[in-house]
């Protein structure tokens, strides 16, 4: 370990050192000033004797005089291990639920290794997370990354803490773990969350990686990235099906343009650094599965739309790298319908690999389309009569209208705390197309028509 | 050889001084884990260096190795059914040497050098050879894998081979003229900046058959031409790209997933080996090159991939093959350009893009091309490039787009709301266009019926009425427009619903022939003409035609197996008769009520 003085100057999150020697490219740092004041950073650019560090650490009552700088000869990393399930820490991967340290450990660099898609293996389980608008029509499998955009005021976290009480695997006697990320979420979101955790008993398969609003934001840079090293090790090395939860995505994102903006970087739009594509790249392509691993990480990052615009920079580069999106409604959230899930443009990529016989039902696709269609329909419907007038309605127009309605309400608006079964989500599909005349249900196979209608 | 010393490093750019002889995108081994890197600017003894893999944990003062040649890819046979990174390193074989993630620093070449190829030849002893000759072939499955004079070597066969080589042994000895005699081997290098020489370009006039009916029909892409396929995310890129691959009649496809997702490289690398190509009866793989550098594999291999993706297509192209050649994204690419150039300190242009960046583009566009391949003998080989764009937030004006548009011919309009409504292909078929229409008319009248092209203009006519009269409805409501304008509504929504839309699930739907495709036109717009006639002359009533049983069979028509066409020929006499049942049976109850 080598230990250096100089700090030059203090720029936001950045460090620019003088007179170092023989350090590398991103290694990690410690800035010592005091026994109790330790922080953690990382090298971000040499030349010459110098170096710029960016602080992983609040910069508060940093003395360039008298802080030392210590290159610890290794990359940020994590101390990872099987008692880490059940477990809080920071942002920066340190205990902080005043429980007993790790006994056994190794460490992981946190930023992972890149999978060779050659070795990967396709996703295509069914994942039941208990929620129809999920289960039914964008369904979730086991090693994709699907992302849930939502806006300030809708109830993105109730909907996160659900998915991670009820998530499951079928038929599939292999462990199941929740790794969860917070970033910039405030106390009370925390409190939510861990109450939730501990009192639904979720907390016994989770890991917490927890980084509050006044955290220091840059912590939120290492945060997800801690995450995802437990998350690795927990699938790859212990053999589970993880689901990583990340929120909120657009306070990483924040703190990504923090970073940039302090390195004077040429900003891309709205001042986002222009490599923020591939730096969010590298934290959703590690979920996936591995051939002949049973392990797989499942991702679920959350991010809140500003202005609930889906253009803006963070969730556009977030859709392109995702393999779909589960998009919150504002106007289904005003109807206090839960959760407010808009099913219309909501869109699972992966949902026709992991669905039908042996996944989840035979008739699981046809449905899927048949209810997506006649929503779509019974939405138009419903605008037009807006427009013309009720009167304007045919008499199928009616059961349209009527069956969209009844779709929102009994389909999309089941509550926080029920946990439905495939075979319930997809019966209660049934019994609501059954409002519908059998000749309109020209999705579905006529099979399944005799079968189930 | 000298070494150099590194200077800085920041991110995936390492400055270096030291080393002799610096030109400007020869290769350099960076650091002690030999680290491949390309010099991208020189300044007096400074130079800059691109890496292609992460640079973490590198420290000042490691060497830098300069390997005095410029970034080249491995050509010859084994590259079909194969799926390199952006540098051309085969990930299979990178799998099976270091395990389920890329390691930094490997050796691993493209080709494998130990594995035995037949050798046909094809020059015989005492030939005179010029570069871009046949000297023989090797077969690669039932691909015939030429092996060609390489570049600088001309004069007279001495000896050739017959029989079982590596790709690095001898297969001829050439006498050149200076008497020195030269040995062959199947392997070459081709820097991937430079293009393949040939002898000329020609125009690309006949069509690429995709199977997909608004591309064959309304937007045509020719044999060597360019395309760019741009929209949000969502609206369906990859998939048309995908479909593309799977059902385009060119010898070889390049597809080059450049900054994408890798759970997609993975579906193809998975998918093509099950679907059969409709021409060779062969697995799609057998003829297929993949390059994957997924979104999260290092940005200056990013750059690099396109390049190596074209050289490929390049090297085919001259054994006389149609290669296309896939790039989904091109917008990646870009992005890493713009990293790059904004750790180098360039001066920005639009959107923090290099000023550079159209220029770069229209090179890697102007590659394509229906060219005549050197050697004596006349032989035509192309490269039709098709590139995905992915616009920021879906709005075309950024500069990527614009300056894609200004570059290739053909424009495949993506449009999120046909993607919503579930039209899929989702392209838009009031923005597309294709230049190379007027030349394919051409080929249209010609090979497959002189109609062709009449039919076309009539149904991208009333496309384009149908916006209008649509407005006209949700101003007045359906009851203000006249009979015959319903009859072009409802012929429009024929020509969306049952032509251009199109399921790349459905084993009937997913490729549709020349032959198919003009007959279910001709279908729906005879079927148009005489319903304006009926309507016209024989004032029958426009509810007769609609509850007829003929749009019943229109629909059908895309399901109808390319075995069978018959069948459509069939639809479009009975569509005839009814319609004039319909004007007979309406004379008769007149002659009836007239009495």
């Amino acid at each position: 370990m080598k230990e250096f003085k100089n700090i030059q100057k203090i720029a936001g999150p950045l460090l620019i050192v003088e007179g170092v020697s023989d350090i590398a490219y991103d290694e990690e740092v410690e800035i010592y000033q005091s026994e109790n004041d330790v922080r953690v950073g990382k090298v971000l650019e040499i030349e010459g004797d110098y170096a710029v560090i960016q602080l992983y650490d609040s910069n508060i009552g940093l003395n360039p005089d008298e802080a030392k700088l210590r290159f610890r000869g290794r990359p940020v990393s994590l101390n990872v291990s099987r008692e880490m399930v059940g477990r809080i820490f920071d942002g920066q991967g340190r205990l902080i639920d005043n429980g007993p340290d790790l006994l056994t450990y190794e460490r992981r660099d946190i930023n992972g290794s890149v999978m060779n898609p050659v070795l990967r293996q396709y996703p295509n389980q069914f994942i039941q997370t208990g929620i129809s608008a999920i289960d039914g029509v964008n369904t979730l499998v086991v090693g994709q990354k699907l992302p849930i955009f939502s806006g300030s005021g809708l109830p993105h976290n109730e909907l996160a803490a659900q998915i991670a009480r009820q998530a499951q695997v079928l038929e599939d006697d292999i462990n199941f773990a929740v790794v969860f990320c917070a970033m910039g979420i405030s106390f009370e979101e925390s409190r939510f969350f861990i109450d939730e955790f501990t009192r639904t008993g979720a907390i016994e398969r989770s890991v917490l990686f927890m980084n509050l609003a006044d955290d220091p934001a840059i912590e939120r840079l290492s945060a997800p990235r801690m995450a995802l090293a437990a998350a690795e090790y927990l699938a790859f090395d212990l053999d589970m099906h993880v689901l990583v939860i990340m929120t909120d995505m657009s306070n990483y994102c924040e703190a990504l343009r923090e970073v940039s903006a302090s390195r004077k970087e040429v900003p891309s739009r709205r001042g986002y650094p222009g490599y923020m594509y591939t730096d969010l790249a590298s934290i959703y392509e590690r979920a996936g599965r591995l051939q002949n691993k049973v392990g797989s990480i499942t991702m679920m990052p959350i991010l809140s739309m500003p202005e609930d615009d889906k253009t803006h920079p963070i969730p556009d580069l977030t859709g392109y790298i995702t393999e779909g999106q589960i998009i919150l409604s504002r106007d289904l959230s005003k109807l206090e319908y839960r959760p407010p899930i808009d099913v219309l443009p909501s869109l699972s990529r992966l949902k026709d690999k992991g669905i039908g016989k042996d996944k989840t039902r035979e008739d699981h696709a046809d449905v899927m389309n048949q209810l997506f269609a006649s929503y779509a329909k019974g939405k138009e419907t419903i605008e037009l009569a807006s427009i013309l007038g009720d009167s304007a309605l045919t008499e199928l127009d009616h059961q349209y209208a009527a069956f969209s309605r009844a779709f929102e309400r009994e389909y999309i608006d089941q509550g926080f705390y029920e946990n439905r079964t495939i075979e319930e989500t997809l019966n209660l599909g049934w019994k609501l197309l059954r409002m519908l005349p059998k000749n309109q249900l020209k999705r579905i196979r006529s099979t399944y028509l005799e079968q189930y209608y | 050889m000298q070494d150099g010393q590194i200077i800085k490093v920041s991110g995936p750019l390492v400055v270096a001084n030291g080393i002799k002889n610096a030109r400007l995108f020869d290769t350099v081994l960076v650091s002690d884990l030999e680290l491949l890197g390309e010099i991208i600017e020189v300044n007096d003894d400074k130079v800059s260096i691109q890496v292609y893999e992460e640079t973490s944990g590198i420290k000042l003062g490691e060497k830098v190795v300069s390997q005095h040649r410029p970034l080249s890819v491995e050509l010859g046979p084994g590259l079909l059914s194969s799926m390199l990174d952006g540098i051309g390193r085969d990930l299979k074989e990178f799998a099976a040497q270091e395990g389920y993630y890329l390691t930094r620093g490997s050796k691993i070449t493209t080709l494998n050098d130990k594995r035995k190829w037949y050798f046909h030849p094809i020059a015989t002893i005492g030939q005179r050879v010029i570069p871009g000759d046949y000297l023989g072939y090797v077969m690669e499955n039932k691909f015939k894998h030429y092996i060609l004079v390489p570049e600088g070597v001309a004069g007279v066969v001495n000896w050739i081979a017959d029989g079982e080589y590596t790709i690095i042994e001898r297969i001829a000895t050439v006498l050149k003229d200076d008497e020195q005699e030269q040995g062959v081997v199947m392997r070459q290098y081709w820097p991937i900046r430079k293009q393949r020489p040939y002898k000329g370009k020609g125009l690309p006039e006949v069509p690429l058959v995709t199977g997909q009916r608004v591309i064959d029909t309304f937007f045509p892409v020719a044999k060597g031409g360019t395309a760019c396929i741009p929209g949000p995310f969502g609206s369906g890129k990859t998939v048309v790209q995908h479909q593309l691959a799977k059902w385009s009649n060119s010898d070889v496809v390049v597809y080059i997933g450049c900054g994408e997702r890798g759970n997609e490289m993975t579906d193809v690398l998975y998918e093509f080996p099950e679907l059969i190509d409709p021409k060779t009866k062969e697995p799609l793989m057998n003829k297929t090159v993949l390059i994957a550098n997924t979104s999260n594999m290092p940005v200056a291999a990013r750059e690099a991939s396109i390049y190596t993706g074209i050289t490929i297509a390049e090297y085919f192209r001259d054994m006389g093959y149609d290669v296309s050649l896939m790039a989904d994204s091109t917008s990646r690419w870009a992005e890493a350009l713009r990293e790059m150039s904004g750790r180098l300190q360039e001066m920005p242009g639009d959107e923090g893009y290099p000023a550079y960046l159209a220029s770069r583009l229209a090179q890697v566009y102007e590659r394509a091309g229906i060219v005549k391949c050197l050697g004596e003998k006349t032989r035509e080989g192309s490269v039709t490039m098709i590139g995905a764009v992915s616009p920021a937030g879906g709005d075309l004006s950024e500069p990527v787009t614009q300056a894609t548009l200004r570059v290739a011919k053909v424009f495949w309009a993506l449009d999120s709301s046909l993607a919503y409504a579930r039209h899929f292909p989702a392209i838009d078929w009031l923005e597309s266009y294709s230049l190379y229409q007027e030349r394919v008319d051409h080929y249209m009248r010609r090979q497959v019926n002189r109609n062709f092209p009449k039919y076309r203009k009539r149904a991208m006519a009333l496309l384009k009425e149908e916006q209008q009269l649509q407005e006209v409805v949700q101003l007045i409501g359906k009851d203000g427009l006249s009979d015959f304008e319903v009859l072009k509504l409802e012929i429009a929504r024929m020509l969306r619903e049952d032509f251009l839309q199109q399921n790349a699930f459905v084993e009937e739907d997913m490729f549709t022939s020349h032959t198919k495709q003009m007959l279910m036109l001709t279908c729906i717009m005879e079927f148009f003409a005489e319903a304006r006639d009926a309507l016209m002359h024989e004032h029958v009533y426009i509810a007769d035609i609609l509850n007829g049983e003929s749009i019943q069979k229109i629909g059908q028509m895309k399901y109808i197996d390319e075995t069978h066409l018959d069948k459509i020929r069939q639809i479009i006499k009975e569509n005839e008769e009814e319609l004039s049942q319909i004007a007979e049976s309406l004379k008769e109850d007149q002659i009836i009520e007239g009495i």
